[in-house]
């Protein structure tokens, strides 16, 4: 059992020990009258185990985070540049160097060498490659000297860290257990602190949502950082085609992915904002209770469809489909030869369209419902039509609404990756015709992060770039749409 | 003015609709039009994508069984006639396919088909997983060696696409894998009563085949994959999204700081999925280190995703709670704090359960963070055997493992695609069914 477990272990035993020890003290320091307590006697005892487990499990967390980190770096200082073969990068020689780390401390698990004999293992004489083969860690090339010293440097400082950890961590929680214990008094007011430890907690996993954020912008910020380093923006921004070469100097721009997404994504509105506008209308002006009742979950259905199916659907019936009617030349349907296989823009586009539907009708519907009635039964009663009304009177009034669910829409058609990966081709290119395959961001930020990748050539740094553009885009379509739903909200209320 | 009034003294009776109105009513009925014709539109739409899902998707429910007397011959399993394990394990599957061929000319023989097939060339309209099922009946039977056992195997996926009508005589033009000889052969065998289509359990239950044998492959390892995901973010959305909404929605201050959580929130929810798949790939898989392909690291990205939708959803059922409760567990005493988790948390555990329920199965269906950090593209063969390995060694997802078959480009694979998917709706329609039950039994309006 590795040393962070029994340690964790430890800690929850002493945890348990204090909940109860405290608990017993301060009835026993009230004469045995619970009555003369302050609190609650589980909350004297909580308090006990509070301050003796989480200070210590907190600081373990963070180690755990941080040293490996640290570690890191200073083995990393120490690997020379002749080290790193052509083509390859001090990326790939660090995962080296700590699988034969892992590797050496399964074979001294699993009993076959002990400790000192790791120490003393010399290239020269072991074949460090089979030796941790037999241990199911595979390693790509023969071990080098300089890599076997940089492991060994690498468990010594991984032991000297662990070994600072425990002398750091179980003094705090035996601490925390001594003082909790001893203040566990009749006139302590336990419950009191108590309260604010959870209430620290509740603020702990809201601020996750924040956490969260920073994480996908700083993930991203530094790889794209690191992509910047290697390949220039202006390129990136402004260059006109994408063409990745995995032996280097490839084109990476943007630009022609970025066409093929709003191309795909302005086909998908043109089929979805009609529809989900005038069923809409539909459901919210003249259906009654009950075509409401079922018509609506429905059509809601169709946004609780997993994103794989449609992408299926796209590429098996949609595509082919598509092809018979504008392609296949004598045999097709129009005799035409415009299409020749099923991934296309108007085959993404016609799928994600049926699928935002339901987005547009959900929430257009919800707004033009909050328009007050007093607005229609003023129209209607100075004659106009019910369909004069809802053109004349309540769409105006929900037109703000319904700008912010289509961009709420658009987003999500922007974001949307598995109907694009399945329905609309691999093709970076600007074309016009809707009947082509074309790619786009998404699914070149599949493309280039799955498969055997080198996390440090632009090949697949350009990911992080892509994906942190679509995270800019995306969020700024929904800051702008929440604003816009929000601010029209306060209209009427 | 004047106008109209003349206009109106025209028209001889109220009754009578002047042009005008005929035009305005003509528009009336033809704009309701729209509104029933795009509804109609969607609810099509939704048709022909079920019928779709089904039609294509029974299939794989179907499967071509051939049965066959397979004599365990001495002389090839186990030459040494010592019945030692270890050398009858050194017996490649290569050295069964001679006892698949031999069982098979006799079959045809005894049938009396006329066939000008060589054995060797027979053998090809069974699956190539037939050997392999006769090789572990034998390591799990060594004592059967020399004796006639009786197997049902797998017919390979063009026969069984023959049968299906998805393969036919013309499509066959260019495949190395079938030729109509070997059809013939099959109908023969089919006039005869040898080869019949049953359900097939085994595409429920069983692991991904390669892409040689797409008959043998089924869901069970990648449900088992789904599983332990939707286990890791059970156990951390519900706690994490409840303390969450309870600060949110009963202690937080209104300010800037709460401002900014709560906008952070509604962004998450929109933010595209394949963006939490960076973001697993970079923190979880290249700074943490954690397994690659794991359901553990797959739980957490779609925890982060769901947290959100949980989050809306329980500030919903917690704001549903009327004020009085809590005056009144703060008129008997009851501090702050007790007062939310003795009775304004239980009486909203229902909306919570619910909305926990829908962020779920969300996250059952959703699939393009999980290309990213390596959910796809390799064969998840055996089940775990213990909660550790379930969420550390790698696995598939159920929507992962249906990607990868839609990728592998070859109809019995499409079939099996549409298969998985009707798998993944029935526990997507079962999750939304629970939800709306507990929402309809337990929900209280106040």
């Amino acid at each position: 059992m590795s040393t962070t477990s029994l340690l964790v272990i430890a800690i929850l035993i002493l945890a348990t020990l204090g909940y109860f020890l405290a608990s017993k003290r301060a009835i026993s320091t009230a004469g045995g009258d619970r009555r003369k307590l302050h609190s609650l006697p589980v909350y004297y005892g909580s308090n006990a185990a509070m301050f003796t487990a989480i200070p210590a499990l907190g600081v373990l967390l963070i180690w755990l985070l941080a040293q490996p980190m640290l570690v890191e770096r200073n083995v990393l200082s120490t690997i020379p540049d002749k080290l790193i073969p052509e083509g390859s990068s001090i990326g790939l020689v660090m995962s080296d160097v700590r699988r034969v780390a892992d590797g050496l401390e399964v074979v001294i698990s699993l009993g076959t060498m002990s400790q000192s004999e790791t120490l003393r293992l010399d290239t020269e004489q072991t074949d460090i490659r089979a030796l941790l083969a037999g241990v199911g860690a595979a390693i790509g090339s023969d071990v080098q000297p300089e890599v076997l010293e940089a492991a060994q440097n690498y468990r010594a400082q991984t032991k000297t860290g662990q070994l600072w950890m425990v002398l750091i961590i179980a003094p705090l929680a035996l601490i925390g257990f001594a003082l909790s214990v001893l203040a566990a008094k009749a006139t302590f007011r336990a419950r009191n602190t108590v309260e604010r430890g959870i209430l620290a907690l509740l603020v702990l996993a809201a601020s996750l949502a924040i956490l969260t954020t920073i994480g996908i912008v700083f993930s991203m910020l530094f790889e794209s950082i690191n992509f910047f380093k290697l390949h220039p923006w202006t390129d990136f921004f402004f260059g006109g085609s994408w063409a990745p070469n995995f032996r280097g100097d490839s084109d990476l721009s943007i630009l022609p992915l970025l066409w093929g997404t709003i191309y795909i994504s302005i086909i998908a509105l043109i089929v979805a904002v009609p529809v989900g506008l005038f069923a809409a209308i539909y459901l919210s002006e003249y259906a009654g209770p009950r075509v409401r009742a079922f018509a609506k979950p429905l059509l809601e259905i169709l946004a609780g469809i997993p994103t794989i199916v449609y992408g299926l659907f796209a590429l098996l019936t949609v595509g082919p489909a598509l092809v018979r009617v504008f392609g296949r030349g004598e045999e097709g349907l129009l005799g035409l030869e415009w299409m020749s296989g099923a991934t296309a823009v108007l085959t993404a586009g016609l799928v994600m369209g049926i699928m935002l539907i339901p987005f547009v009708s959900s929430l257009s519907d919800d707004i033009m419902n909050a328009v007050p009635q007093s607005l229609r039964d003023g129209s209607l009663g100075l004659g106009a039509t019910p369909s004069e009304t809802i053109r004349q009177v309540v769409l105006p009034a929900a037109l703000p609404g319904i700008v912010g669910a289509v961009l709420l829409a658009a987003s999500r058609a922007i974001g949307e990756t598995m109907i694009v990966v399945l329905g609309a081709g691999a093709i970076a290119k600007f074309s016009a015709n809707p009947l082509e395959a074309m790619t786009t961001i998404t699914t070149r930020i599949v493309s280039q992060l799955t498969g055997d990748t080198d996390f440090a050539s632009p090949e697949t740094l350009v990911a992080f770039a892509l994906g942190l553009t679509l995270f800019v885009l995306t969020l700024g379509l929904n800051v702008i749409a929440l604003y816009i739903v929000r601010k029209y909200r306060e209209q009427y209320d | 003015m004047t106008d109209a009034i003349q206009k109106l003294e025209k028209k001889k009776s109220l009754l009578q609709l002047d042009a005008r109105t005929r035009t305005r009513n003509a528009a009336e009925t033809r704009f309701k039009a729209y509104g029933i014709i795009a509804i109609a539109f969607g609810l099509l739409m939704l048709a022909i994508l079920v019928f779709n899902i089904v039609t294509r998707g029974a299939g794989a429910y179907q499967q071509t069984f051939i049965a066959l007397e397979v004599e365990l011959l001495a002389g090839k399993l186990d030459k040494k006639g010592n019945r030692n394990l270890d050398d009858i394990k050194k017996v490649s599957t290569f050295g069964y396919t001679p006892l698949l061929s031999n069982a098979l000319e006799a079959k045809v023989a005894e049938l009396g088909i006329e066939t000008d097939l060589k054995a060797k060339k027979m053998v090809g309209i069974l699956s190539k997983s037939a050997a392999a099922k006769v090789r572990d009946y034998v390591l799990n039977n060594p004592n059967k060696i020399g004796e006639t056992v009786g197997f049902e195997f797998l017919a390979s996926s063009r026969v069984d696409g023959y049968l299906k009508g998805r393969v036919s005589r013309d499509s066959i033009g260019n495949d190395k894998n079938i030729s109509p000889a070997q059809l013939d052969l099959v109908d023969a065998l089919k006039a005869e009563d040898s080869l019949a289509k049953h359900f097939n359990m085994s595409f429920i239950t069983g692991s991904d085949a390669s892409d040689a044998r797409p008959e043998a492959a089924g869901m069970g390892t990648s449900m088992i994959g789904s599983f332990f995901m939707m286990l890791v973010v059970l156990v951390l959305a519900l706690p994490i999204g409840v303390a969450a909404s309870i600060y949110l929605e009963e202690f937080a201050p209104k300010n800037w700081i709460t401002d900014i959580i709560e906008v952070n929130i509604s962004n998450l929810a929109a933010v595209p999925s394949i963006v939490f798949g960076i973001l697993g790939l970079a923190v979880f898989i290249n700074y943490m280190h954690l397994p690659n392909s794991a359901p553990l690291v797959g739980g957490l990205v779609l925890t982060l995703m769901t947290l959100p939708t949980i989050i809306i959803s329980t500030r919903a059922s917690l704001k549903a709670v009327p004020p009085s409760i809590r005056d009144a567990a703060l008129g008997v005493g009851a501090s702050k704090m007790q007062s939310v988790f003795h009775h304004v948390l239980p009486l909203a555990a229902p909306g919570i359960l619910t909305g926990t329920i829908i962020g779920l199965a969300q996250a059952l269906g959703e699939t393009a963070p999980l290309l990213l950090i390596g959910m796809v593209g390799f064969i998840a063969s055996n089940p775990p055997d213990s909660i550790a390995t379930g969420l550390l060694s790698p696995n598939s997802a159920m929507p992962a493992q249906i990607y990868e078959w839609a990728k592998r480009a070859d109809p019995a694979f499409y079939e099996r695609a549409w298969g998985g998917i009707i798998i993944l709706l029935v526990f997507l329609v079962t999750m939304n069914t629970i939800a709306v039950i507990l929402r309809r039994r337990f929900e209280r309006r106040w």
